[in-house]
């Protein structure tokens, strides 16, 4: 028989109606809703759909279809922090490349794979808009912008 | 200034008239001007995402959308100009670069729009030269076989599911090119509708399993036929190819079924189809039952009929199912009565008959189907709609959809696909009082002429006002106190000023003017004796018995009683389709063919006669049930049995009155010592029992593919509040014995909040379950 | 000649340290509109008739004069009607919004409250882009800041006037950009654009009428409000009023926004940020975000930027999103690049962008790859024509003008990349 109860934690649930009450349809706090999860487990898990679809009154797979909408969202575990580095083109004019292949050389992982210590998941990310720092890339929510390779090292230690 | 009512828009130089606020394509369509289209479709949501139905429009920059493009007066619509056709063109080539080129082995080829619309708007061969997708099938069960590399993505399916069932189970997950149909973790699509996404879906990625790859659509012949499983008289279309029905679709129909059927309207061929069948008449010698001549089993037949009626004519009975045609009820009575017999009835499963006197000339809606939508409210008492009339469930949702309500006064809470805004769940036995208590608050509210709202119903009615209709469903047909019922809920409809309606099984309606009640013969007229009801006909002890259509270990609110009864009888004649249906007792088997191989015709809640063609030759030695019946009547010599073709005993038959369910009712006496809901004694539960889809008649039950749906597998399971569970020990259990005072049957125990306290509710369409019709109380025990 | 310089009208000046702070915002004027609307109950029609005269335009990408759109939605009928701002900045190339909300939302406020007033909505949305943390951060804290001082909520300075904001964050698809796709996504759905009919002035968020502005036209309401109309019109030039932030990115010395006035000539523009980078040779440039044509380096020289000067030179002015490429950049490689981008971000929806948009890139990666023949050059073009103005939404459009304009520049380059023999 399925889990019944929600995993969700009382904060998250009463930081999911703070958003639901600024809309006229609870619906509309879907986003906030799976962010706040994905903040607390890491990713959107089953457990996740379906505490957001209960606790937002909607189906589970119109919760799913949003989750694999939005790149923002994990459908899958990623690391702790996922990188995603910035390949469009202002910053591939300014050596994207070569940031993206330093930085996997450094974790030691592929585009799209997680560290060993699941500290970090590299991406290839769309523009994040930033172009005007130039290589950049986002760790978690933090940019990090006009990169050199050489001081990768120091970015990514300030994330443990 | 009065909008205008039409405005003139010219399509391909015609002058075409169409409704303000409608859109091109719908204007084409009117005047019969072909705009492709795959997404399009005039009962869903306009997605306008196929891109298909693009057309030139004067004045606009860029070819439009058919579909989503309103027409305004003086528009020039060009179809088929080269700017048009140019972005068709580029539309179907984009359609066709990742769809597969696997048309000889899909079930679509030979009635595939992509198929079709490619041979008008493709190319010879493709200029896509890069890799093609690839997408894994679903699984959506057993009615629905999927290839979902095919998919075109026009949502048809998706917004079936929002839009009109109301059962959100596929979506549209991910974005641009991987984009894809499916349902949340590989769920099955278990809605009662589901079928209608395999009509809906313009290419081969959604298919019917049961037909695959069993025929090509140029093989087959259609016929015109009437799904017989419920009241509301659907049209469907049974295709056939190799003496054998492939597959049923829907045939159009705005008053009844729009463009849709259920699934049990759909795949319940399976069961006319299946090997069980009886293909020669049968008698009992001393080794058994044999195969014999159709004079000998008839003249037999004839003869413990005569002996029967000689000695006393209440010594001869018949029991027919409600999904017979009008003609064989018609036709059976008339040999029963033919005898001297009133004893004579098709309602198996009613257990009160006490308002018999007054019932109205057959049971019906008196709001129209295509009216339900706009109703403002419907109050269902002991009716679950989407598995009693899953298509009637559908025009109430889009009542509820438009701004009407719905309420329910029942004994569990039935997963609907409407909303509710008002319940009220109590035991069966404490519902009688409780819609007593509805009545006394209407007239309250009569006389004291303000609003009365001393509980959620009472408002609920308050709200609806006089624009609504009370809808009763068996729940409250097969109570105990079913005239109770009848009479206050008539009762509650004159006084809010709201239709009433009855949802009874199959053909009922039919059987009533058909005269298949003892109390009446055809057209209403009465009996010349109140014969036995079908409850009573269990208790007699007849000579000889016919069961005609019916499985008698299911097919009776007491198929223990009833079994006593078949023991008694000297003379057991089955009428039936079925061998696995024949009871141990009979001494005659008539086989009769399904509605698949017969003619007849079919009475439906709005008072619609419509009549079904057969669709093949009746199996072996089977025949027509009118036929049968026809040279039964001139076996025993009767007079007027002469009919040539079905359609004579139709024509005799005449034309029903419209329904009218308020007749006299208020007069009724409505006894007084049923609203004492005694409590009952220490773990005792109440009986809720409701009769499941699949399991309604004998053909739905010999369907492979429904039984394999959710739906079919429900009888194993029993459910009790979760509460309820825990009082009894019964927590963490998976299997519990019920114990009856007549019968005793284990199953498996699930928990389910929309059970009221005290009772246990089971779906009552097996032989393990209908056996606790004599029961209204069990006690529940584990079973390790 | 002097040199060109800046006047910073929606990004705040240079020099200040916490130019986000309601304090700062306050010193130099801000929310003195508001207040003066709040206490002489400016008619709507006024607020409309001076921005219709100030010539400001959607800055957004479309261009649509803003004052025209506000007179869209019907200001007499009842119920609820919202101004949403879209901060759903995404456009390869663009990154003026996120300057403009880290460090002058008070100004988006303020613009959101003056044209929520002007259209008679009392609840305004910014959606902004869910990878825009910090700039969404600095947005809140100035609700909170603009929310204590009585400058949103009920009752507002006891004028009966009530106008509450909220902010939602995207998360993660570049076409939630795109207004109706903005709305969807802001009702908790999947972000695919709607067809229009009908409008968001009909049917907008929550199937209210709502009017959509960028975050920049909403941030330049204010300053007209409170210096009228002609002072805003004076700075640019015909038919384009005001200043305009230019997001100069790619090979540039100094990359960043700058804010000018409407009208500046390329040249000026390239010189302000700093000339091509190591003094290499220019040889291209997407003026308005990676969606608009490119334009060779002769052409854009001798251009100005504003719509009509873009316009005239093929190309548009979009979001001022200036990519400047220099001698030594592989134009197919870009384009590949590109055409990946609007590859991963079509919603779905549509059959040509869904299917056309991977086909593009499919055809670009295998020219890269020296896999490509003559025949594909044209069939590019014709794909990206099949999918150009045939879908729901502008997503179609922007991933078919980059293929046609790098093919019609330099195509050369893409055939010295086809292999000889079949060149042969």
């Amino acid at each position: 028989m399925e889990q019944t109860g929600t995993i969700l934690t009382e904060a998250i649930i009463q930081k999911i109606e703070a958003e639901a009450g600024k809309y006229p349809t609870r619906r509309a706090a879907v986003k906030s809703a799976l962010r706040y999860a994905q903040a607390e487990f890491g990713w959107i898990s089953e457990g996740v759909v379906k505490a957001v679809a209960e606790v937002l009154g909607l189906e589970r797979i119109e919760v799913f279809e949003v989750a694999t909408f939005y790149d923002m969202f994990y459908t899958r575990p990623v690391g702790k922090f996922p990188v995603r580095v910035c390949t469009n083109v202002s910053c591939l004019l300014r050596g994207a490349d070569g940031i993206m292949e330093a930085l996997c050389q450094r974790l030691g992982v592929e585009e799209g794979e997680t560290t060993a210590d699941g500290r970090f998941t590299v991406f290839a990310a769309e523009c994040l808009g930033a172009c005007g720092g130039a290589p950049m890339m986002a760790v978690g929510d933090d940019y990090h912008e006009d990169l050199k390779a050489d001081e990768l090292d120091n970015v990514l230690a300030g994330y443990q | 200034m009065d909008a205008p009512t039409t405005v003139t828009v010219v399509i391909n130089g015609r002058e075409v008239h169409a409704e303000p606020g409608s859109m091109i394509i719908e204007a084409a369509d009117a005047a019969n001007i072909y705009i492709p289209r795959f997404c399009y479709h005039p009962k869903l949501s306009i997605a306008a995402n196929c891109r298909m139905c693009l057309v030139e429009v004067e004045k606009a920059p860029k070819p439009l959308p058919a579909c989503a493009t309103p027409v305004a007066d003086g528009m020039v619509v060009q179809t088929r100009s080269a700017t048009a056709v140019e972005a068709q063109q580029g539309t179907m080539e984009f359609l066709l670069i990742n769809h597969p080129l696997d048309c000889p082995v899909c079930d679509q080829g030979g009635e595939c729009p992509l198929q079709d619309q490619a041979m008008g708007y493709g190319q010879d061969s493709s200029r896509y030269e890069e890799e093609k997708r690839a997408k894994p099938p679903l699984d959506l069960g057993p009615l629905v076989a999927t290839a979902m590399t095919r998919c075109i993505h026009c949502t048809r399916c998706v917004r079936f599911g929002r839009e009109i069932a109301g059962t959100m189970e596929l979506g549209a997950t991910g974005r641009g090119e991987d984009m894809t149909i499916e349902t949340y973790l590989d769920g099955s699509v278990d809605s009662e509708v589901s079928g209608n996404i395999i009509d809906l879906c313009p290419v081969g990625a959604l298919t019917s399993k049961p037909y695959r790859f069993s025929a090509r659509p140029w093989e087959l012949f259609s016929h015109e036929g009437i799904s017989p499983h419920d009241s509301l008289g659907t049209n469907i279309t049974l295709q056939t190819a190799h003496q054998s029905v492939k597959r049923v679709v829907p045939r159009n129909n705005e008053k009844i079924n729009e463009c849709w059927i259920s699934d049990r309207d759909r795949f319940a061929y399976e069961g006319a189809e299946c090997d069980d069948r009886l293909t020669q008449p049968m008698i009992r010698r001393k080794e058994g039952l044999v195969e014999t001549s159709w004079e000998e089993a008839l003249g037999e037949t004839a003869a413990a009929m005569r002996q029967a009626a000689e000695q006393d004519s209440s010594k001869l009975a018949a029991l027919i199912h409600p999904m017979s045609s009008m003609e064989e009820s018609f036709l059976l009575q008339r040999v029963v009565r033919g005898l001297g017999s009133d004893q004579i009835d098709h309602r198996l499963l009613q257990q009160d008959f006490s308002d018999d006197a007054v019932a109205p000339v057959y049971p019906g809606l008196e709001a129209a189907l295509s009216d339900v939508d706009s109703l403002k409210g419907i109050l269902l008492i002991g009716c679950n709609p989407r598995k009693e009339a899953p298509l009637l469930a559908l025009r109430i949702r889009k009542m509820v959809e438009q701004g009407g309500v719905a309420g329910l006064l029942g004994s569990y809470a039935p997963d609907l696909n409407f909303s509710l805004s008002a319940f009220h769940c109590v035991t069966p036995a404490e519902l009688p009082g409780v819609l007593r208590g509805l009545v006394n608050n209407a007239e309250a509210l009569d006389s004291a002429g303000e609003s009365f709202e001393s509980d959620a119903l009472s408002g609920f009615l308050s709200e609806v006002g006089g624009n609504g209709m009370i809808l009763l469903g068996q729940g409250a047909l097969n109570h105990l106190h079913a005239g109770t019922i009848r009479t206050l809920a008539g009762r509650l409809a004159q006084q809010t000023g709201m239709k009433l309606g009855v949802l009874t099984p199959g053909n009922s309606a039919g059987a009533w003017w058909a005269g298949a009640v003892p109390h009446r013969i055809a057209q209403g007229m009465p009996a010349k004796t109140a014969g036995a009801n079908a409850s009573q006909i269990a208790d007699l002890d007849v000579k000889t018995v016919l069961l005609y259509g019916v499985e008698p270990s299911i097919d009776h609110s007491d198929p223990i009683r009833l079994q006593g009864m078949l023991d008694r009888a000297k003379t057991v004649i089955a009428f039936g389709a079925f061998r696995s249906a024949v009871p141990d007792q009979a001494d005659i088997v008539v086989p009769i063919s399904p509605y698949t191989e017969c003619s007849g015709s079919y009475l439906n809640c709005n008072g619609i006669v419509q009549v079904s063609s057969p669709a093949l030759s009746p199996r072996g030695n089977s025949r027509p049930g009118w036929k049968v019946l026809r040279v039964l009547g001139n076996f025993l010599s009767l007079p007027d049995f002469d009919y040539d073709d079905v359609a004579q005993v139709a024509t005799e038959l005449g034309h029903p009155p419209e329904v009218l369910m308020q007749a006299d009712k208020a007069q009724i006496p409505v006894s007084e010592d049923v609203d004492s809901a005694s409590a009952h004694a220490d773990g005792l539960f109440s009986l809720v029992a409701e009769r499941s889809i699949y399991q309604a008649d004998p053909i739905v039950r010999r369907s492979r593919a429904l039984s394999l749906t959710h739906d079919g597998a429900s009888e194993a399971f029993c459910r009790l509040h979760p509460e309820d569970l825990k009082a009894a020990g019964l927590a963490g259990v998976s299997r519990v014995l019920l114990a009856g005072e007549y019968h005793q049957a284990t199953l498996e125990v699930a928990e389910d909040s929309g059970v009221v306290r005290g009772s246990v509710f089971v779906f009552s369409g097996s032989v393990a379950t209908a056996g606790f019709g004599g029961d209204s109380t069990v006690r529940i025990r584990p079973v390790t | 000649m002097s040199s060109p310089s800046e006047i910073r009208v929606c990004l705040p000046p240079h020099d200040a340290v916490t130019p986000w702070t309601l304090a700062f915002y306050r010193e130099r004027g801000g929310y003195d509109a508001w207040e003066k609307v709040l206490k002489n109950q400016t008619p709507r029609e006024e607020i409309i008739e001076t921005l219709k005269t100030s010539g400001l335009r959607g800055r957004g990408g479309a261009g649509f004069p803003t004052g025209l759109k506000l007179s869209f939605m019907p200001r007499d009928a009842q119920g609820q009607k919202y101004i949403v701002c879209n901060s759903d900045e995404s456009e390869p190339g663009t990154f003026k919004d996120r300057d403009i909300l880290r460090f002058n939302p008070h100004q988006v406020i303020e613009g959101m409250a003056l044209a929520g007033y002007a259209i008679g909505a009392t609840i305004g949305f910014n959606y902004i882009r869910g990878e825009y943390y910090e700039p969404w951060q600095r947005f809140e804290a100035a609700l909170i800041e603009a929310r204590q001082a009585g400058l949103l909520g009920e009752n507002l300075m006891g004028s009966e006037i009530a106008f509450e904001l909220h902010s939602q964050r995207g998360a993660g698809a570049y076409i939630c950009g795109e207004e109706t796709a903005l709305l969807e996504s802001l009702e908790g759905k999947k972000g695919q654009p709607r067809f229009k009919p009908p409008f968001p002035a009909q049917v907008g968020a929550f199937g209210k009428p709502t009017t959509i502005n960028n975050t920049e036209t909403l941030a330049s309401i204010p300053p007209i409000i409170r210096n009228g109309a002609e002072w805003f019109s004076s700075i640019g030039v015909e038919n384009s009023g005001g200043t305009k932030i230019y997001s100069v990115s790619g090979h540039v010395n100094r990359p960043g926004n700058y804010e000018v006035p409407m009208g500046m000539p390329f040249r000026d523009l390239l010189e302000m940020a700093g000339g091509v980078q190591d003094g290499r040779a220019l040889k291209a440039v997407i003026p308005g975000g990676s969606s608009v044509p490119v334009v060779p380096a002769d052409a854009i020289m001798e251009c100005t930027m504003d719509y009509d000067g873009l316009s005239q030179v093929g190309s548009a002015l979009g979001a001022g999103s200036v990519i400047v490429m220099d001698e030594t950049t592989c134009m197919v490689e870009v384009l590949e690049r590109i055409s990946y981008f609007y590859f991963a971000e079509s919603c779905g929806q549509c059959t040509p962008c869904r299917e056309g948009t991977g086909w593009l890139y499919r055809m670009i990666r295998r020219i890269r790859n020296g896999e490509g023949t003559h025949a594909d050059l044209d069939r590019l073009k014709s794909v990206a024509d099949r999918i150009e103005g045939r879908t729901i939404c502008a997503l179609g459009d922007a991933a078919a003008w980059p293929v046609q304009s790098f093919l019609k520049h330099f195509r050369h380059e893409f055939e010295a990349m086809i292999p000889r023999e079949e060149a042969a």
